[in-house]
């Protein structure tokens, strides 16, 4: 079981509140990621969860019961750290049956989820080794494997990834889907990599500066960002903000539209512009559009066969279902 | 960055140094070496010529020789054990932040700004005087009967003065140590369920483990040769002779130079033995 609920949880360092009052549930089994900019208060958050942080006021629940006053190791939850957090003077096999050492889980019990571990994060070469001798990707897994012998309630992940290259970034992050599959424990993991975000979640609360912007699926917050700030966070490239005439026709203060909902060409179109950078990925190219007479830049998603260049004038075809509409306060204006 | 042209133009630029520093070092041993074959007494005859060895089995059969040596591992030693328990204990304390944190640290790190002739005394004197000291005080303020410190207990004196002296040097290594502990480690460790206690234990200590090793080694090197402390305080008697206090008698108070400089030798042997010991024993905690 862990379900995690949070009642009015604040949380101030001094004088300057990291954390106004706070509402949030986890419900068990599921995988949820916070995300936000730097500094809005991903990590505060995750360690308040831990309790590694005491809150200001109140109230954390796990599985109804209340753990507000509750000590870490006392919670059931594991934590996996941005920098791993592994004891450098430990072996691998040492280091993993820590947590179970101090619970004081007999010797055969350990070395049997030890195996289990190592099995299935492919650590069983290692166990011997120091955590100076293994790779990065290899030490992000021994600091799971920690986490999961102690068959935790939930796991908390403060950017696990965000020190790992783009290939092993990719291949962690199917690991960790993996896991949670299998284990279908409830993971709570944080990110500001909104791709992240997108493919591993359940559910994603989108937080700005403390404040919980957005609850949703990773869908629901793509289709019907609450905000502008969800519409700008959730999605890349990012969304294209139109103000003025344009947004006028749509009754709207600011409309909206993702570059993949646009359609570049050369006939007829109800925008124009020119292009100034393209960006090839293979599969995509990405289209930075200028002297458009809507916004500075429009970023159109192209097939990557489309081939236009810097400085060919081009018009531009917005998809007019998917247009989002957002009002002066920059709240979303329901259809 | 080492090419081979950076390399030459290194070691020809270190020459100097390289060279002054070994006459620096070969010319004393090797006058050591030198006096210790011969018979010389300044004030007795002069250079009396070569004798072999004889120095050598003399200073060694002296009934002293033993028990200084004995008393030099004890003092340096005890020095070690307090000194290390102690600074470890007091970093730790050190580190946790609290109010006026920085007046504290200079006040810890003063006694090793104080020339050692000078603290021997102030503790000789202020502390440890049968009849006027702050501790006869104590005593006599509890009914006891006050200690004469230096005469009574000695070795004691002399191990907690040194101690008191060399405290801050290891609180400081052990401090900056403690500082460097990745805190993420720590939190972890809360995470698994890990209570102080084997906190301190197996992670704390483990990540100590080098600056202690380097407390014990550079410690260890100047505590074999302490002198200071013991001519200000008991002149090296009950019990406090050690092997550089000795020797300095056999020079100095004999005036001998023949017999000293054999002892000499003997030292350096000794600080060998030791040195080679220690490196046995902690030494691997320096390969990183
Ligand atoms: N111990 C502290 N004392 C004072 N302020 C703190 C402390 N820890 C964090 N803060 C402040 O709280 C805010 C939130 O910090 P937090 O570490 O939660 O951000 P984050 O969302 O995790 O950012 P990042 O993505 O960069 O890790 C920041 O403005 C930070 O300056
Ligand atoms: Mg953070």
């Amino acid at each position: 079981m862990g379900r995690i609920t949070l009642d009015k949880v604040t949380k101030s360092f001094g004088a300057t509140e990291v954390i106004p009052p706070l509402d949030l549930t986890i419900e068990d089994g599921e995988f949820t990621v916070f995300v936000g900019p730097s500094g809005c208060g991903k990590s505060t958050l995750l360690r308040l969860i831990a309790g590694l942080e005491d809150v200001s006021s109140g109230q954390i629940r796990i599985d109804s019961k209340d753990a507000t006053m509750v000590p870490p190791a006392k919670r059931g939850l594991a934590m996996v750290f941005q920098s791993y957090a592994l004891y450098p003077h430990m072996s691998v096999r040492k280091n993993i049956a820590f947590p179970m050492k101090m619970a004081g889980i007999d010797e055969a019990e350990q070395n049997r989820r030890i195996e289990a571990a190592a099995k299935a994060l492919n650590l069983t070469d290692y166990l011997e080794r120091k955590p100076g001798q293994l790779s990065g990707g290899q030490r992000q897994r021994v600091a799971i494997g920690r986490a999961i012998v102690r068959e935790p309630a939930a796991f908390l992940f403060d950017e696990p990834l965000s020190n790992l290259d783009a290939a092993l970034r990719v291949g962690m992050r199917l690991e960790i889907s993996e896991l949670h599959e299998r284990l279908k424990t409830t993971m709570i993991y944080v990110t500001h990599d909104q791709v992240e975000a997108m493919t591993m979640a359940d559910k994603i609360v989108v937080l700005r500066a403390g404040h919980i912007e957005q609850v949703g699926s990773p869908l629901e917050l793509y289709h019907t960002p609450r905000n502008l700030f969800v519409a700008g966070f959730i999605g890349s490239p990012k969304m294209n903000f139109i103000e003025g005439p344009e947004a006028d026709k749509y009754n709207a203060h600011t409309i909206g539209i993702r570059p993949e909902h646009i359609t570049i060409g050369t006939g007829d179109g109800p925008w124009s512009g020119v292009v100034n950078v393209s960006e090839h990925l293979g599969s995509d190219t990405f289209f930075h559009i200028h002297n458009t007479g809507l916004a500075e830049t429009i970023t159109v998603r192209a097939d990557g066969e489309v081939g236009f260049r810097h400085g060919d004038r081009v018009t531009l075809t917005p998809r007019s279902d998917v247009i989002h509409r957002f009002d002066a306060q920059g709240q979303r204006i329901a259809a | 960055m080492a090419t081979q042209h950076s390399r030459s133009a290194a070691r020809l630029m270190m020459a100097p140094a390289v060279v002054l520093l070994l006459g620096w070092m070969l010319v004393p041993l090797t006058m050591t070496l030198f006096f210790s074959f011969k018979k010389y007494l300044p004030l007795r005859g002069g250079d009396l010529g070569w004798v072999g060895f004889d120095n050598y089995i003399r200073f060694i059969d002296s009934s002293a020789f033993w028990p200084s040596v004995q008393a030099t591992l004890v003092i340096v030693g005890g020095v070690l054990a307090i000194t290390v328990v102690l600074g470890v204990a007091l970093a730790l304390l050190l580190d946790q932040p609290m109010w006026g944190q920085g007046v504290v640290r200079i006040l810890v790190i003063a006694p090793f700004f104080v020339m050692p002739t000078v603290s021997a005394l102030v503790w000789k004197n202020m502390f440890m005087d049968p009849v006027n000291g702050l501790f006869a005080h104590l005593w006599k303020f509890f009914g006891a009967e006050p200690i004469s410190w230096l005469s009574e207990a000695s070795m004691q004196s002399i191990i907690l003065i040194v101690s008191w002296q060399w405290l801050p040097f290891a609180t400081l290594i052990l401090l900056t140590a403690i500082q460097s502990l990745d805190s993420e480690q720590l939190e972890a460790a809360e995470m698994d369920g890990a209570s102080p206690v084997a906190r301190f234990g197996y992670i704390i200590l483990p990540h100590l483990g080098r600056a202690i090793t380097v407390v014990v080694l550079i410690q260890t090197i100047f505590l074999l040769s302490i002198f200071a402390e013991i001519f200000v305080t008991t002149q090296g008697s009950f019990g406090t002779r050690t092997l550089t206090y000795l020797i300095f008698q056999r020079v100095l108070e004999s005036q001998n130079v023949g017999l000293g400089s054999a002892g000499g030798v003997y030292a350096i042997i000794l600080a060998n033995i030791v040195a080679a010991f220690l490196m046995r024993i902690v030494g691997k905690n320096l390969d990183a």
